[in-house]
Parts: C-alpha cells; structure tokens; sequence
C-alpha cells in the first residue's frame, strides 16, 4: 500500500509540475486525477481531492467493471481501457464500488 | 466443512491458512467428482458413460455455464468457438439427456448481438435449457435483454422452479441488487418465494438449486460467495436430498455437507485461478496446449433411492 501512495503523490507533483510550466501564473484549482481498476481494485484505494475535482477511473482489467457511489453516481460498466469521469462539486466522503463484483470498493475524500 | 468455518478463515487470518482450508475443499472435490480420466470413465464413451446411462431409469441432465458470449481477450480470444465446441461435445452423448441448465454469465457485456449469438450455437443442442443470469448478463443500458429472451414465466429478477422425473428444480438469482463490500446477494422477496416454494414438498423428494456465484462461501475475499445464502439453505434443512449447482468461478469445486452436496461447473469460455493462488479473479492465461483441458461442462443424473447425484465434469480435451 505505501508503493501505492508513494505512486499516487508522484502523479500528483508530475501534475503540478506540468501545470506549473502550462500556466505559472496561476495555481491550477481544478485537479484532475486517475484512478485506475487492476486485478480487481481500484488504485488507489483511497483518494483526496479539492472541491471542484476531475476523478476518472479506468479499466484495466481484462473483465468489464463499474463505479457506483449509491445515491451519487453510477457509471455504464466499463469495458477493458474504458474509463469514466466524475467531477465532485460538493465536499465530502464519497465511498463507491463495483456493482459487478462488490467486494471491489473505494473511496474519494473530497475537501 | 461450514460456512462459518470459512468465514474464520477471512482476510485477516493468514493466507496460509485459507490457502490451505481451500485446498481441503479441494480434496473433497478429488473424491466427489467423478473425472473423466482419474475417475476411470472412458473418454471415448462420451460425457456420460454408455453403461451407466444405459442403466440409469432416473435422469441425466447438462450443465453448462459461464459461456461468456463476446470474450476475446488473451485467456481465451475466442470464447464462441470454445461454446462451439462444448456443444458438438453435447450432440455426441450417446443418450439424449433430459435437458440442459446454464448457470449464468451467457454472454460478456449484455450485448443483443451476444445473446443473438449464445441462442444460436446452445440451441444446436436441441435440449431445453434452463437459464439462470450472471451479472454479465444484467449489464445492458436497459437491463432488459436477458429478461426479454429467458425471463417469462420467472419471478422477480428471473427465479422459477419446476420438476422433472420426481426431482425439484430451483433457479435462483444471486447477482442483482450487490451491495458495496458484499457478496453475491437473493434478497428478502426471493427467499420469501423459496420457502413458500419448498412448504408443502415431501422431504424425500430430491432437490437441485441452481444459481450463477456459488451459495456457499468457497472465498469471500475474491466475493466468490452468497452473502444470505444460509438463510436459503435453511429451507433446504430437512430435504434428504440437496444438490446445489453454481458457476462463476470457472473451475470444478465441490463440497459435501449433511445432506447438501454443492459443486460448481468450469466455464466453456476462460479459467480463472484457484482461490488466492493470483493477485485476482480475473482471466487466466495458460498455454494454448492447455486451455481446452481447464474448459468444460458437466453432466449430472439421477437415480430414483439414491440420495447423491452423481456429478461428470468433463473438459473439452484430455
């Protein structure tokens, strides 16, 4: 799980680096950021992001899977390198899962 | 070997330890299944060995599952052909079985054309087929194709029971309404239907329960379980006889309990790894030389006094 997080902050500095370089005026606010689905788990696991935020997950898995937060938001189930987007305007703690294989579950904090 | 055994063994034990609990399951599907080759049945005789069909005045009927209409990823690139074959297998079998059941997951991605394509080819085998759905089954926009081809006369999301030759059959549904962190799930108006179902039935009559993920818990961490399960089995106490048939998991598992006897079907489509043995579920690529070894169908018959069913597993080679 550390090599995880570890992953994930470096996505996130490679991120603003390169909104850094795109826009060095102005410090990007709208985040956006990846989660990806492999061997049945979402990476990763657990995610904090901004109001205002860009999350998609994509699947990497060779079976199709989806993402439902209840009452939130549900995707179309995602075939193999299909990927599906959500922008979380509110605060607060968004636990999701795969409504095909339910033990496969995550969540986004969004502050 | 209980469900509460199993639930002990959940993901905060050590893995060994599940790893080996499983692997006992394991061995009692060593002695409960009769293999094609170590069980000493001639291949050449076909899924069913021609004496023991020709004896048998009770019923044989086929199981196939897990057939995954429109998979054509590594593990298997192409699954129609695989179902194709199992099929030509079927129209061999020296005596005609009764009919056939399909224990979900018919087709990959809910798609018409998926559907369009399973009836085509399992149709070839001039059975009736029972169905049951897999969650692959339930993932068109609509979620309707699948009750549109095989749900009329069912209840609910699609559960029916019927008898034949003095056995009750059950399809039941496991695979709608998963809630985050579950298993596989019947919910309260399906169970309330199986027991109102079973009150009345002579307890010697015997009883075969069909349904796509496994009712008993073969390893939760991978969801491979029924989370209210017990509870159907419950109504099933009593019975001396109980056969319970599942997919999902692609491969042959069985286990004996009391008067239940369940077991589960390998896939015409893709293996999937033994429980714990891969860091997930999903497909498992193997050499060419091997898959069809690691695909299959089942065969299962019946004889009138005798409380155990007697279960053929069958690949599609060796």
């Amino acid at each position: 799980m550390t090599s995880l997080s570890r992953r994930s902050l470096g996505s996130a500095v490679g991120l603003a680096i390169a909104a850094a370089i795109v826009l060095p005026a102005a410090r990007v606010r709208a985040e956006e950021t990846a989660i990806n689905i492999d061997n049945f788990t979402f990476e990763p696991k657990e995610l904090t992001v901004k109001v205002g935020s860009t999350v998609t997950w994509k699947n990497r898995d060779d079976i199709p899977h989806t993402i439902v937060s209840a009452g939130k938001f549900r995707s179309k189930t995602l075939d193999t390198d299909d990927s599906f987007s959500f922008t979380f305007m509110a605060a607060g703690d968004y636990k999701y899962f795969c409504s095909l294989h339910p033990h496969m579950t995550g969540m986004v904090k969004v502050e | 070997m209980s469900d509460r055994d199993h639930h002990d063994d959940g993901p905060n034990k050590g893995s060994g330890f599940s790893r080996r609990r499983v692997l006992e399951c394991m061995t009692w599907a060593g002695t409960g299944v009769l293999w094609t080759i170590s069980g000493g049945v001639p291949r050449s005789l076909g899924l069913v060995g021609s004496a023991e069909a020709a004896e048998a005045k009770g019923l044989t009927f086929l199981q196939i599952s897990d057939s995954h209409v429109g998979f054509d990823k590594p593990a298997n690139p192409n699954a129609i052909g695989t179902l194709e074959e199992a099929i030509n297998k079927i129209k061999l079998i020296p005596v005609k079985p009764s009919f056939m059941i399909h224990t979900g997951d018919i087709t990959h991605l809910s798609k018409a054309a998926e559907f369009d394509n399973a009836e085509r080819i399992i149709s070839q085998a001039k059975l009736d087929v029972h169905y049951v759905p897999g969650e692959h089954d339930f993932i068109d926009e609509e979620v309707k194709l699948y009750r549109e081809r095989y749900g009329r006369g069912t209840k609910g999301a699609g559960w029916y029971s019927f008898d034949a030759n003095g056995v009750h059959f059950i399809g039941l549904v496991n695979v709608v309404d998963l809630k985050g962190g579950g298993l596989g799930n019947l919910g309260n108006e399906q169970l309330e239907w199986l027991e109102d179902d079973l009150k009345g039935k002579s307890k010697s009559m015997p009883i075969v329960v069909f349904a796509h993920i496994p009712l008993w818990s073969v390893y939760p961490t991978w969801g491979w379980g029924t989370e209210d399960g017990a509870r159907a089995l419950d109504y099933l106490k009593g019975f001396g006889s109980v056969t319970v048939l599942n997919g999902h998991i692609h491969q042959v598992m069985q286990k004996v309990e009391g008067n239940v006897t369940f077991h589960t079907a390998r896939s015409t489509a893709f293996p999937q790894p033994a429980p714990g043995s891969a860091p997930s579920p999903g497909p498992m690529k193997v050499e060419d030389a091997k898959l069809r070894t690691l695909l299959g169908v089942a065969s299962i018959n019946f004889k009138p006094g005798e409380a155990q069913l007697a279960i053929i597993d069958t690949p599609l080679q060796g």
